[in-house]
C-alpha cells in the first residue's frame, strides 16, 4: 500500500481528533443541550471515520461509523444525551485510542469492540428503533446535490433558539451578475459581510460546491443576525458584481413548518434532564469557550526538529571553540566577526528553543476524563479545574511528566480527597475540589497540584516511616513538618492502609519525586492536615541548553549551572570557621557551609599545595546556601546538556554531561544534591 | 534471540592479559582507539570514565578491572569496544581487538564447573576453534547494576 507516507499524518490528525472529541464530551457532560457540541463531536468523528477507511482500517471506520450514529441521533434530538450515554461514547473513545495507538505502534488497530458496539446499538435502535433509516435520511439532506432550501432539525433548532434570542433569520437570495468573471472571490466577499454582520446556517449550494465555483449564477443563505434587512442588504450590495440581493425573513417562511411544536416539547423535556445532570456532576460552568485560534502553522515532524537541535547543539559546541580560539589569537576582525557569529547563533538558539516549546494542555488534557472515571469508580464527587494549560514547556520535559503527574492526581484522587459523607462530617462540601495549575516564573515553571482533602496525617506518616526503616527514632525530633511531609516521596513508603487499584500500585510517590529530579526540577509539598494538601512542581523551561560556570577542580573541569549560582567570591583561609566541625563562612551575615568539591568528588590530587586563597561558588537550594570550594573559575558559557547515557545512572551530584569546545567531556555538578 | 536458529554465531574476538574473548558483532558498533576519558566520581570502580563518541557522552568501563586481572598500562593496541545493549551504550576497555570469526553453534560449550572455582555468570560458554580457546561473555552480566546499586548503598549510608 502506497498509504505509508500518510501513517504519520493519519496518526496525528486521528489524535487531535480524538482529543476533540474527548474535550467536547466532557464539555457535553456540563451542557447536555448544546447541541453545537455534538455538531463538533460529529464533525471530528465523521473525519476520523473518513480517514481511517481511506487508510484502509476498517474496524477503526466501523466503530466510529456506530458511534457517529448515536451522535446523529443525538443531534437529531432522538437520544437524550445522559451520564450512561456518555460512558458508553467515552469507553468507545478509549477503544478508538487504543486502536490509534496500536496503529502508531506498526499494528493492524484491530480490537474486539463487539461489546461496546453492541452498547452503541441498543442506545441507538432501544431509544428510536427508525434512527438508522432517519440518520441516513438526515445525511441524504444535509447532501449537497439537494439544491432545496430545507433545514434539518439541527439548524431548525439553532434558528429556534436565535429567534428566541431575539435574534433575525434572514433567508437571502444572492445573484452576481452574468459576466462576473472571479465568482468564487465575489462568493467569497459575500460570505465574509454575512460572517461580519452574524452566523451563516446554511448555503445552498453548500459552502464547498460554492468554492468550486460549481453553482450557476446565484446562491441561497439563511442568516442568523442581528441587524435589519435593509442594513444587511445595503453591505451585500456594496460587494462588486452582485447583481441581485432578495432578503426576506426566514420565520415567515417557515411558518407552516409542523415540526416545530413538537421540537418545544421536546426541548422542555431536555431541559428536565439537563437539571438532573447538573444536580448529579455538580460541575461548574465554565462560560469561557475557547476558540481555536486561525494560526498559520505547519506540522513538522518531531525528529526533524530533533536533528535540527542536535545539529544546533554542534554549532553550539563549535562556537564555544571559536570563542576560545578567537581569545588567544587576539585579532580584532576575527573577534569582531566571531562576537557577531556568537549574537546570532544566540538568536538561533531562542528561536530553536521556543520552536520546540508545547503547551502543557498536551499533557492536561488526558485528566478531566481520568478523573471523572476514577471519581466514578471511588464513587467520590470531585471536581478537576484545571488553569494555566497555555503554559508552554520544551517538549522533552512535556514528555517526562506526564506519569508523574498522573501519579500525583491518582494520589490526590484515592488519598487526598475523602468520600462525600466524611466530607460532610467534617464540615466540608461534599464536592472536592482538585486544581491543577501550571505558571511561568523566571526561568521555571511551576506545576502545582491542589486538593482540598484530608490533608497529610503527619503522626501516621512518622510511624510509617519509622516502620519501614526510612528514618531512625532519634530523627523525628529534627525534622520540621515540610521534611516530614517529603517523607512521603522516600522510597519504601505507603501511607494508604489498603493497596487499592488506583493508587498504590507498589511503585510509591519515590518514582515521582525521581522523574522530576531527573528533569532537573523539584517537588515540594505543603500539606495542612484536614484542610488539604499542595504538591508543587518546579521544572526547568528547557533541557538542553544551559549557562554555566565552568571551575577547575585540581585537573578536571566540572561545570556548575548558572541558574543555582549566587556569587563567586574568594576568600582568605582566616575567614573560615569552624562550626560544628563543618567549615563555614560568614556570606553577607548569613552563616554558609563550605562543601569541598575536591573531598566530595574524590578528585585525585595534582600536587599543588592550596594557599591561602580559597575560590568558592556561593549556589542555593531554596532558602539554603552552601560554599563550593573550587581551585579557580574559567567563566561563564552556554553548554549543550548531555546525559551520562542509559548506565550511568543515579551517579551522586552529578547532573548530567557536556562537550566543552575542545572536544572533552565536564562533568556538570548538581548543587541541589549537595545541600543537605 | 535470533542466534540459536542461526548455524554460525560471528563475533569479535578481543584479548585481555593471555586469553581470548568474544563478543557477538551484532552487540558491537565500533571499536575506538584509547582517548581522553572523563573520570566520573563515585561511579563504580570498573568504570574508568565517560569520552565523547562523536558528540554523545559514552560511558567506559575497564574489563580488567571488572574481570579482577591485574591492571597494566595503556598501550598503542589497547581498544574501546563500543556495544549496545537494550538501549545502553557502553565502551569496554581492551588489550587489542583484530579478529572477526565464525563460531559454529556446536563449538560453544557451556563454562566448565570445577569444584571450589568462583561462579561467574558472565561467562555465557567457551568455544574451542581449532586450538584457540575463546571465552564468550554474558555482556548483560559483564554491564551488571548489580555492583553499581552495591556502590549507591554505600553512598546513601
Amino acid at each position: 500500500m502506497e498509504t505509508n507516507q500518510y501513517l504519520d499524518v493519519f496518526i496525528d490528525e486521528s489524535k487531535d481528533n480524538l482529543q476533540v472529541v474527548n474535550d467536547k464530551l466532557l464539555e457535553l457532560e456540563k451542557e447536555p443541550t448544546n447541541i453545537s457540541l455534538v455538531e463538533e463531536i460529529f464533525r471530528a468523528a465523521h473525519t476520523l471515520k473518513g480517514m481511517s477507511a481511506t487508510m484502509g482500517y476498517e474496524d477503526l471506520a466501523d466503530l466510529t461509523h456506530k458511534m457517529e450514529n448515536v451522535l446523529d441521533a443525538i443531534r437529531h434530538e432522538q437520544v437524550n444525551v445522559s451520564t450512561s450515554l456518555l460512558d458508553v461514547l467515552l469507553q468507545s473513545l478509549e477503544y478508538l485510542e487504543e486502536m490509534i495507538m496500536d496503529i502508531a505502534d506498526g499494528g493492524e488497530g484491530k480490537k474486539d469492540v463487539s461489546k461496546v458496539v453492541t452498547q452503541l446499538q441498543a442506545i441507538e435502535a432501544g431509544e428510536q428503533p427508525i434512527s438508522e433509516v432517519e440518520s441516513n435520511a438526515a445525511t441524504l439532506a444535509e447532501s449537497p446535490v439537494d439544491h432545496q432550501m430545507k433545514v434539518d432539525q439541527f439548524e431548525e433548532t439553532v434558528i429556534h433558539q436565535a429567534t428566541s434570542d431575539g435574534q433575525q433569520v434572514h433567508y437571502i437570495k444572492v445573484t452576481l451578475s452574468e459576466d462576473c468573471m472571479l465568482k468564487v472571490a465575489r462568493v467569497y466577499m459575500v460570505f465574509e459581510v454575512l460572517e461580519q454582520n452574524g452566523e451563516v446556517i446554511k448555503s445552498v449550494p453548500s459552502v464547498s460546491e460554492l468554492e468550486d465555483e460549481n453553482f450557476d449564477q446565484s446562491f441561497e443563505v439563511i442568516l442568523v443576525t442581528g441587524i435589519s434587512e435593509e442594513e444587511l442588504e445595503a453591505k451585500i450590495m456594496k460587494v462588486s458584481e452582485v447583481s441581485e440581493v432578495k432578503i426576506e425573513d426566514f420565520n415567515k417562511l417557515m411558518v407552516d413548518q409542523p415540526t416545530v411544536e413538537q421540537k418545544a416539547i421536546k426541548e422542555t423535556e431536555i431541559q428536565e434532564e439537563e437539571a438532573e445532570i447538573n444536580q448529579n456532576s455538580k460541575t461548574s460552568e465554565d462560560g469561557t469557550k475557547k476558540k481555536s485560534a486561525g494560526n498559520k502553522t505547519i506540522r513538522v515532524n518531531i525528529d526533524r526538529l530533533d536533528v535540527l537541535m542536535n545539529l544546533f547543539e554542534e554549532l553550539v559546541i563549535d562556537r564555544g571553540r571559536l570563542e576560545q580560539i578567537s581569545q588567544e589569537l587576539d585579532h580584532n576582525d576575527l573577534k569582531g566577526t566571531v562576537e557577531r557569529m556568537s549574537r546570532i547563533s544566540g538568536d538561533l538558539q531562542n528561536i530553536i528553543l521556543t520552536m520546540r516549546m508545547v503547551a502543557i494542555d498536551q499533557v492536561f488534557n488526558r485528566f478531566p476524563r481520568m478523573v471523572r472515571q476514577l471519581t466514578r469508580e471511588l464513587g467520590k464527587d470531585i471536581n478537576l479545574q484545571i488553569e494555566g494549560a497555555e503554559t508552554e514547556l520544551d517538549r522533552t520535559v512535556i514528555d517526562e511528566i506526564g506519569d508523574p503527574l498522573v501519579h500525583l492526581i491518582r494520589n490526590g484522587i484515592d488519598h487526598g480527597i475523602e468520600m462525600p459523607e466524611e466530607r460532610k462530617a467534617a464540615g466540608k462540601p461534599e464536592t472536592g475540589q482538585l486544581l491543577l495549575k501550571a505558571y511561568h516564573s523566571g526561568n521555571h515553571v511551576f506545576v502545582e497540584i491542589k486538593d482540598d482533602g484530608q490533608g497529610i496525617n503527619q503522626e501516621k506518616v512518622i510511624k510509617k516511616a519509622l516502620e519501614n526503616g526510612v528514618i531512625t527514632s532519634e530523627q523525628v525530633g529534627n525534622l520540621t513538618d515540610r521534611q516530614v511531609n517529603e517523607l512521603i516521596l522516600a522510597s519504601g513508603f505507603s501511607t494508604a492502609d489498603e493497596i487499592s487499584d488506583i493508587s498504590g500500585r507498589g511503585v510509591g510517590l519515590d518514582v515521582v519525586k525521581n522523574t522530576i529530579e531527573s528533569l532537573g526540577g523539584s517537588i515540594e509539598i505543603d500539606s495542612v492536615y484536614g484542610k488539604g494538601t499542595t504538591f508543587s512542581i518546579q521544572l526547568p523551561l528547557t533541557l538542553s541548553i544551559i549557562s554555566v560556570m565552568l571551575v577547575i577542580v585540581q585537573d578536571e573541569t566540572y561545570a556548575v549551572p548558572l541558574s543555582s549560582i549566587i556569587e563567586t567570591a574568594v576568600i582568605k583561609d582566616t575567614d573560615i570557621m569552624k562550626a560544628h566541625n563543618k567549615r563555614v563562612i560568614d556570606f553577607r551575615g548569613s552563616i554558609v557551609p563550605l562543601v569541598d568539591l575536591k573531598e566530595v568528588f574524590e578528585v585525585p590530587s595534582n600536587g599543588k599545595e592550596q594557599d591561602e586563597f580559597y575560590s568558592i561558588v556561593i549556589v542555593r537550594k531554596g532558602d539554603q546556601m552552601a560554599g563550593l570550594i573550587v581551585d579557580s573559575f574559567i567563566g561563564q558559557q552556554e553548554i549543550v546538556l548531555k546525559g551520562l547515557g542509559n548506565y550511568l545512572t543515579d551517579i551522586f551530584a552529578i547532573s548530567g554531561a557536556t562537550i566543552l569546545g575542545d572536544g572533552e567531556v565536564a562533568l556538570i555538578v548538581d548543587s541541589n544534591a549537595l545541600i543537605k | 534471540m535470533t542466534e540459536e536458529n542461526v548455524m554460525n554465531e560471528k563475533v569479535i574476538v578481543f584479548k585481555l592479559q593471555d586469553e581470548e574473548y568474544g563478543v557477538p558483532v551484532s552487540y558491537v558498533g565500533s571499536i575506538e582507539r584509547m582517548q581522553e576519558i572523563t573520570r566520573v566520581p563515585k561511579a563504580p570502580t570498573f568504570v574508568r570514565g565517560v569520552i565523547n563518541l562523536r558528540g554523545i557522552v559514552t560511558p567506559i568501563i575497564d574489563l580488567r578491572e571488572r574481570f579482577e586481572l591485574e591492571l597494566t598500562d595503556y598501550t598503542d593496541s589497547t581498544r574501546m569496544i563500543i556495544v549496545s545493549i537494550e538501549d545502553k551504550d557502553v565502551g569496554m576497555i581492551v588489550d587489542g581487538a583484530n579478529d572477526v570469526l565464525d563460531i559454529p553453534v556446536e563449538a560453544i560449550e557451556p563454562p566448565p564447573e570445577v569444584v571450589g572455582s568462583v561462579d561467574v555468570d558472565y561467562i555465557r560458554g567457551v568455544a574451542k576453534i581449532d586450538k584457540r580457546l575463546l571465552i564468550l561473555l554474558n555482556l548483560d552480566k559483564v554491564l551488571s547494576k548489580e555492583e553499581v546499586s552495591k556502590l549507591e548503598t554505600v553512598e546513601s549510608s
